[in-house]
C-alpha cells in the first residue's frame, strides 16, 4: 500500500492503495467516482477512458503509480465549454441505449474535439474507432460529435 | 430472449401450474406460461387480475410524476416509452415524469408470460394494454375526486398537462388532488383515449435516462455500493462442469485486505470464491490461486470436432418440425435445377458492455437483492432458494444494466446463485459478486453452434417447388423450466424462422437434430433467427439471382399473400431505397428481409469492399411493428440492432473451444463491431399503422448479415455460407 | 611568404589524405565479412516482434508474437503517435505496467514509415532491403555508424525490448534473441566494417 496525491476534476484527493492499483479501480472504488466504467481491462473498450494532463487515458492499463497529472473523469467533462458541448449534444441527439460505454465515449470525443475542432467522418472514425459500443450507437455518435463540433464553433464565434 | 409465448386471455389463468398450448388463428405457436419445471416458480403466485395504479403510479406533491417500468432498462428504451403510454392516458404533464424500475413483486410480472421479466421484445407488445389502463384508472381516480371537491359530476370535467378543470374556471392541479385520489375505489373498467387524441404517443419523445448516462451519474448493477460491501469474484473451472480437487491460497490470503477463499457449488461443477475489500485486490487474490481441477468424466467439447459431427448429423434426417406437402417432389426436380447448400455458425457471447454481477446482502431471516436482471421472478426464487428463504422474503431490486441482449436472463439464474452462496456464507455482510470480461467471454451460456443443410428443387418459373431443410444445434430449452417448448424431439427456438417462414414453398420439410453437447447455451438477442434468415434470405437472393429478377420482387412474388406486414415493408423499402438502383463501380445493394416476434423488417444496405472486409455505406431499413409508440426509440432499435447483427460477420465473431477449453478470453480475441464496421448512416423507415404495437428489441438483428453478405455476393459472385466471415 | 603557403598546401593536403586514408582503414579483424555476419545478427534483433511490431508500412502496429494487428483499431496517425483521444500513450505509459500486462517505455510511438521493415502484407522485409533502410541517411535521421551504435546501445525504447514486461496473462514478453550486449557488440563490428549491407533484393 502507498499514498497518492491525485487532483481529479480540480479536487486534490489523497488515496492509500496497492501501487499495482489500476487508476480506473481508485476512481471508482477510493474515490466513488462510478462514471468511468470497467468494460473488458485490458483497454479494447474504451469504457474507462479519462484524460491525465489533457490526454485521453484508459484508466484500466494504467497502474496508480504511473499517474503524473490531472485527471478528469465524466463528472468533470462538464466544467469545461468542449465537454459541456459535447455532453448537451449526446442528450439533444439521443445517442444512449444502455448508456455504459458512453462516458468512455464521450471523453474521446471531448479529445477529439479539443485537438480537431473541425474533424471530418474520417477523422471522427478513426478516434472513436477504439471505443466498443454493444447496442452499436455508433451513427448518433458521429452526428453529435459533428453537431457538438458546430455549437462550439458557434459558441466561440 | 424467450419465446413468444401469448394467451387468449391471460385473465383465464387459474393458480395451479399448467401448460396450454393452442395453436393461434394466424398461425404459431402459443403458449400459457405456468412453468412446470421448477416447482418454486410454478408455486409463485400468478400475475394479478387488475393493476392497482398505486403501485405504478405515484403523484408527488411537488407536482412530479413518477411512472414504475416493470421492466428492466438495458437500452431498449422502456423505461421512457412504457411511462409514455400511462402519462398519455393519464393526461400528465410529460416533463414531470420519472421514471423508476420496479423490483421484483407480483404486480410486476408481465401479463402474458406471468414472470416479472424483458425478453422476447414483449416490453411494449405486452404491456401496452396495460399501462393504458393503468393511466385511464389513474386519471379516472383524479377526476372523481376534483367532482368530488367540486360537487360536480365527472363527465363535466376535463384533463390535460396534470391539470383538472371543470365547469367555470375551476382546476386543480394533479398534485393537490392526488390524497383524494388515492382513496377513490379503483375503477373496474375505464374508457381508452381514440388514438387520433394520443399526445404523447406517437411523438419522437428523447429517453428520460440520456442525461443521466452523458454525466456519470447514472448508477448501473456493477456501481452498486453499500456500507460495508465486499467484492467477490469466483475461480471457475476451465472446462465447463468441472469439479474443484484442490486449492493452495496461501499467496491469495497473503495480500492485504482479502477477506475469505472457499470452495463454492456452480451450476454444474465447482469452483472457489474470493473475497476481498476492493475489486483489485480480489483478482490478484485469485489470479495468485493455484488450483487443481478434476477434470475426470467431464466432456471437453472441440469445435472442430463438433463442426464435424455436426455436418454429418446435416446429412441425416431429424426429428420432424415440419412437413409441408410432399418432399417427393424433389425427386422430379432434375440436379441441374437444385441448390444444396451448408451453412456453419460459431458459438457467440453476448458480451453486454457491463459485465455480470449480482449484490446480496443475507440476513438469516430475510436478504435483500440488487440485480441488473431480465429475469427478476426466477432470479429472485433461486436466490431465495439457496438462503433458504421464499421469494417475498427476498427484497429484489431492479438496477439499470448496461446491456443483456438475453445474457441476463438464464434460467437457471446462475450469477444470483452464486452471489448467494457467498452472502450465505458471508451472513450480515453485502457482497458485490463481479464477473470479470474473460469469466464473460469464458463463461459459456452461448448462442449456440449451427449447422443448416439446405436442398432447394427449383421449378421452371424460378420459384422453389421443393425445399429440404435439415437445422443440426443444442436445444436451448432443454432441461430448462420452458422445456415443454420441445416437441416431438424439436426446439421451436432452433426452427423459428424456417418452418414459420411466410415464404411460399410448396413442399418444405424441416427436420432438426438436437446433439447434447456440454457448452451451456442461451438465447441471444433474436434467437434461432439469428441463424435462421442468414439460411433463408441468402438463399432467396440466389434464387432471385438465378430467376434474374429484382430481389425485393421476387421475394415479393415469394412472399404468401396473407403476410401483410412484410409486404408492407418491402414496399415501403422499395420506395426508400432507390439509391440501390445507381450505385458507383464497386458497390453493390443487398437485401433482405425477415419477420421475428411478429414485427416485420425489410433492409437494403450499400457495401463495398475495403482492405478485404465489407464496408457498409449506408443502411435503409423499413419496419412494421404496428403502432410505434416512440418512432425515436423504434429508430434507435434499428440503427443499434442492425449494429449488434453484425456482430455475426465480424472476422473475430466467434467463441471456439479447443479440448474443452474455450480459445478466446476478452475482446482482443473476441471483437465485435466497432465504429467503422456497422453502417456510416441508417435511415429507419417505419409504416404507419394503429395495430398494437410489436416489438423492436430483436426484430432488426436476423436481416443484416444476410443483407451484407448477398451485396458480398454480388461484388464477387461467391457464396457466404460460414461464419464468421473471415475471408471475403 | 606566398612562396610558403603554396609549397605547404599540396603537403597539407597530402598530410589530410594520409590522414583520411588511416581513419578509414580497416584494422585487420572487421573484414567486410565479418561485418556482414555481424549485421546478420542485428538483423535478426531488428526483426524479432518486440522491434519490428513499430516499424511497421502499415498504419497500424503490430503486437504479440505472432505479429497480428494490434487490437482496438489503434493507428498510426501523423506523427506515429495515433490520433486525438486515441494516442498511443493512452494506454502505453512510460514504463511497464506489469500488473495489467501493458507495454511501456519514454515517448512510446510508431517508428516513422521511414524506417518501416516490413511490407504491406506485414511481412518482414530481407536482411538486404533492411539494411539498406537502417543505413540510408536520407530516412533513419541522419545517422551514422556510430550514430546508428549510440542508438542501438542507448536509445530507451531499443534497450526496452530486453525488458519488455509482462503480458496480460503474467508471462513474461519474450525478448529478442541475441541479449543486449550481443546486440550492441554485433553493431559495434558491423559499424566498425563499414556498415555493409548483404547485396540482392
Amino acid at each position: 500500500m502507498a499514498k497518492y496525491r491525485l487532483t481529479v476534476n480540480g479536487s486534490e484527493k489523497t488515496v492509500d492503495v496497492d501501487p499495482s492499483t489500476p487508476l480506473l479501480w481508485v476512481l471508482r472504488e477510493e474515490l466513488k467516482l462510478t462514471g468511468t466504467k470497467y468494460g473488458c481491462g485490458i483497454s479494447a473498450c474504451g469504457a474507462c477512458t479519462v484524460h491525465v494532463s489533457g490526454v485521453a487515458t484508459r484508466s484500466c492499463v494504467v497502474p496508480v503509480s504511473l499517474i503524473g497529472g490531472p485527471i478528469v473523469t465524466i463528472e468533470g467533462a462538464g466544467k469545461d465549454p468542449v465537454g459541456r458541448a459535447v455532453q448537451n449534444a449526446w442528450v439533444e441527439k439521443d445517442v444512449v441505449q444502455c448508456g455504459y460505454c458512453q462516458s468512455g465515449q464521450i471523453m474521446s470525443a471531448i479529445a477529439l474535439l479539443k485537438e480537431t475542432p473541425n474533424p471530418t467522418d474520417t477523422n471522427i472514425e478513426e478516434s472513436m474507432g477504439g471505443n466498443l459500443c454493444r447496442c452499436a450507437t455508433y451513427v448518433r455518435i458521429r452526428e453529435a460529435i459533428t453537431s457538438a463540433s458546430r455549437q462550439i464553433k458557434q459558441g466561440a464565434a | 430472449m424467450p419465446p413468444i409465448v401469448k394467451t387468449e386471455d391471460s385473465r383465464n389463468l387459474n393458480r395451479r401450474s399448467f401448460i396450454q398450448i393452442t395453436t393461434a388463428a394466424t398461425g404459431g405457436l402459443l403458449i400459457s406460461l405456468y412453468l412446470d419445471g421448477s416447482s418454486a416458480i410454478a408455486q409463485q403466485a400468478p400475475p394479478p387480475k387488475v393493476y392497482p395504479p398505486d403501485a405504478f403510479v405515484h403523484v408527488r406533491r411537488d407536482g412530479h410524476i413518477v411512472i414504475t417500468v416493470n421492466r428492466l432498462e438495458f437500452g431498449q428504451g422502456v423505461q421512457t416509452s412504457l411511462p409514455m403510454i400511462l402519462a398519455d392516458e393519464m393526461d400528465a404533464d410529460w416533463s414531470k415524469v420519472i421514471a423508476e424500475l420496479a423490483p421484483a413483486a407480483d404486480v410486476y410480472k408481465d401479463p402474458l408470460f406471468g414472470i416479472q421479466m424483458v425478453g422476447g421484445s414483449g416490453s411494449i407488445a405486452h404491456s401496452f394494454q396495460q399501462y393504458r389502463e393503468l393511466g385511464a384508472k389513474a386519471r379516472a381516480m383524479l377526476v372523481a375526486a376534483a367532482a368530488d371537491r367540486w360537487k360536480v359530476t365527472p363527465d363535466q370535467c376535463r384533463t390535460e398537462n396534470s391539470i383538472v378543470y371543470g365547469p367555470g374556471n375551476r382546476l386543480a392541479h394533479y398534485s393537490e388532488l392526488a390524497g383524494d385520489a388515492a382513496r377513490k375505489p379503483v375503477p373496474q373498467k375505464v374508457t381508452l383515449k381514440n388514438p387520433s387524441e394520443f399526445r404523447i404517443i406517437g411523438k419522437r419523445v428523447p429517453r428520460l435516462d440520456s442525461k443521466s448516462k452523458c454525466d456519470g451519474s447514472q448508477k448501473f448493477g456493477l456501481d452498486l455500493d453499500l456500507p460495508g460491501m465486499k467484492i467477490a469474484l469466483v475461480a471457475h473451472p476451465p472446462v465447463f462442469g468441472g469439479r474443484l480437487k484442490s486449492v493452495d491460497d496461501r499467496a491469495a490470503r497473503s495480500l492485504d485486505g482479502v477477506r475469505d477463499v472457499f470452495e463454492i457449488p456452480l451450476a454444474k461443477g465447482s469452483g472457489v470464491a474470493v473475497v476481498a475489500d476492493r475489486f483489485w485486490t480480489a483478482k490478484q487474490a485469485r489470479d495468485r490461486l493455484k488450483i487443481e481441477w478434476d477434470l475426470a468424466g467431464v466432456e471437453r467439447p472441440d469445435t472442430v470436432q463438433l463442426l464435424a459431427r455436426y455436418k454429418q448429423l446435416a446429412t441425416t434426417e431429424g426429428n420432424v418440425a415440419l412437413n409441408q406437402g410432399d418432399i417427393k417432389a424433389m425427386d422430379r426436380i432434375p440436379r441441374a435445377n437444385r441448390i444444396v447448400a451448408e451453412y456453419e455458425f460459431p458459438y457467440l457471447a453476448h458480451a453486454p458492455m457491463e459485465p455480470l454481477n449480482a449484490t446480496v446482502k443475507f440476513e438469516g431471516d430475510k436478504a435483500e437483492a440488487w440485480v441488473p436482471s431480465q429475469f427478476q421472478t426466477m432470479d429472485q426464487v433461486a436466490i431465495g432458494e439457496v438462503l433458504g428463504l421464499k421469494p417475498e422474503q427476498v427484497t429484489f431490486h431492479t438496477e439499470f444494466a448496461g446491456g443483456g441482449f438475453g445474457r441476463r436472463a438464464v434460467t437457471d439464474s446462475h450469477v444470483p446463485r452464486e452471489a448467494a452462496l457467498i452472502a450465505k456464507r458471508l451472513r450480515g455482510t453485502p457482497v458485490k459478486l463481479i464477473w470479470s470480461r474473460e469469466d464473460d467471454v469464458r463463461g459459456g451460456y452461448y448462442r449456440p453452434m449451427h449447422v443448416h443443410r439446405v436442398e432447394i428443387g427449383i421449378g421452371r418459373d424460378g420459384m422453389p417447388v421443393a425445399w429440404r431443410h435439415v437445422v443440426v444445434g443444442q436445444s436451448l430449452l432443454a432441461g430448462t423450466p420452458f422445456a415443454m417448448m420441445v416437441k416431438d424431439g424439436v426446439d421451436e427456438t432452433a426452427v423459428e424462422g424456417t418452418k414459420d417462414t411466410s415464404y411460399s414453398i410448396p413442399n418444405f420439410h424441416v427436420t432438426a437434430h438436437h446433439p447434447t453437447v456440454n457448452v451451456p447455451v442461451l438465447w441471444w438477442r433474436s434467437v434461432g433467427h439469428t441463424h435462421s434468415a442468414f439460411v433463408m434470405e441468402t438463399l432467396v437472393d440466389e434464387l432471385a439471382i438465378r430467376a434474374k429478377v429484382d430481389p425485393i420482387a421476387y421475394r415479393r412474388k415469394l412472399l404468401k399473400a396473407d403476410a401483410k406486414k412484410l409486404h408492407s415493408v418491402l414496399d415501403l423499402l422499395d420506395q426508400k431505397s432507390g439509391w440501390r438502383k445507381a450505385l458507383p463501380k464497386g458497390r453493390a445493394a443487398g437485401i433482405a428481409c425477415h419477420e421475428s416476434f411478429e414485427t416485420a423488417v425489410a433492409c437494403a444496405v450499400e457495401v463495398s469492399i475495403e482492405n478485404k472486409r465489407p464496408r457498409i455505406h449506408r443502411a435503409t431499413v423499413a419496419v412494421n411493428c404496428g403502432l410505434a409508440v416512440n418512432p425515436l426509440s423504434v429508430e434507435s432499435q434499428f440503427q443499434g440492432g442492425l449494429g449488434f447483427g453484425l456482430t455475426q460477420l465480424m472476422a473475430k465473431g466467434a467463441i471456439t473451444l479447443k479440448d474443452g477449453l474455450v480459445e478466446q478470453r476478452n475482446f482482443d480475441g473476441y471483437a465485435p463491431p466497432y465504429i467503422m464496421e456497422v453502417p456510416t448512416t441508417i435511415d429507419v423507415h417505419i409504416v404507419p399503422s394503429t395495430e398494437a404495437p410489436t416489438g423492436c428489441g430483436e426484430p432488426p438483428v436476423p436481416v443484416i448479415s444476410p443483407a451484407v453478405v448477398n451485396a458480398l455476393s454480388r461484388l464477387t459472385g461467391k457464396r457466404y455460407r460460414t461464419l464468421p466471415l473471415i475471408t471475403v | 611568404m606566398f612562396v610558403f603557403i603554396r609549397w605547404l598546401t599540396p603537403v597539407f593536403v597530402l598530410a589530410l589524405f594520409a590522414i583520411t586514408v588511416s581513419l578509414t582503414a580497416k584494422p585487420d579483424r572487421v573484414t567486410t565479412t565479418a561485418g556482414l555476419a555481424a549485421w546478420d545478427q542485428v538483423y535478426s534483433v531488428l526483426i524479432s516482434p518486440r522491434c519490428i511490431n513499430c516499424h511497421t508500412a502499415t498504419n497500424y502496429p503490430q503486437q504479440g508474437d505472432d505479429r497480428h494487428r494490434h487490437f482496438a483499431n489503434v493507428i498510426r496517425g501523423p506523427e506515429g503517435k495515433g490520433v486525438p483521444g486515441l494516442n498511443c500513450i493512452s494506454c502505453h505509459q512510460e514504463s511497464n505496467a506489469d500488473s495489467t500486462g501493458v507495454p511501456g517505455g519514454p515517448n512510446w510511438h510508431l517508428a516513422p514509415l521511414s524506417m518501416q521493415w516490413q511490407d504491406l502484407n506485414d511481412r518482414p522485409l530481407s536482411s538486404a532491403a533492411v539494411c539498406r533502410a537502417v543505413t540510408d541517411r536520407s530516412k533513419n535521421e541522419h545517422m551514422n555508424g556510430p550514430a546508428l551504435l549510440k542508438h542501438h546501445e542507448e536509445a530507451e525504447l531499443v534497450i526496452w525490448a530486453w525488458n519488455p514486461g509482462l503480458r496480460p496473462d503474467g508471462t513474461l514478453r519474450t525478448t529478442p534473441p541475441i541479449s543486449h550486449q550481443e546486440f550492441v557488440a554485433a553493431t559495434r563490428t558491423w559499424v566498425e566494417a563499414g556498415t555493409p549491407c548483404p547485396k540482392g533484393r
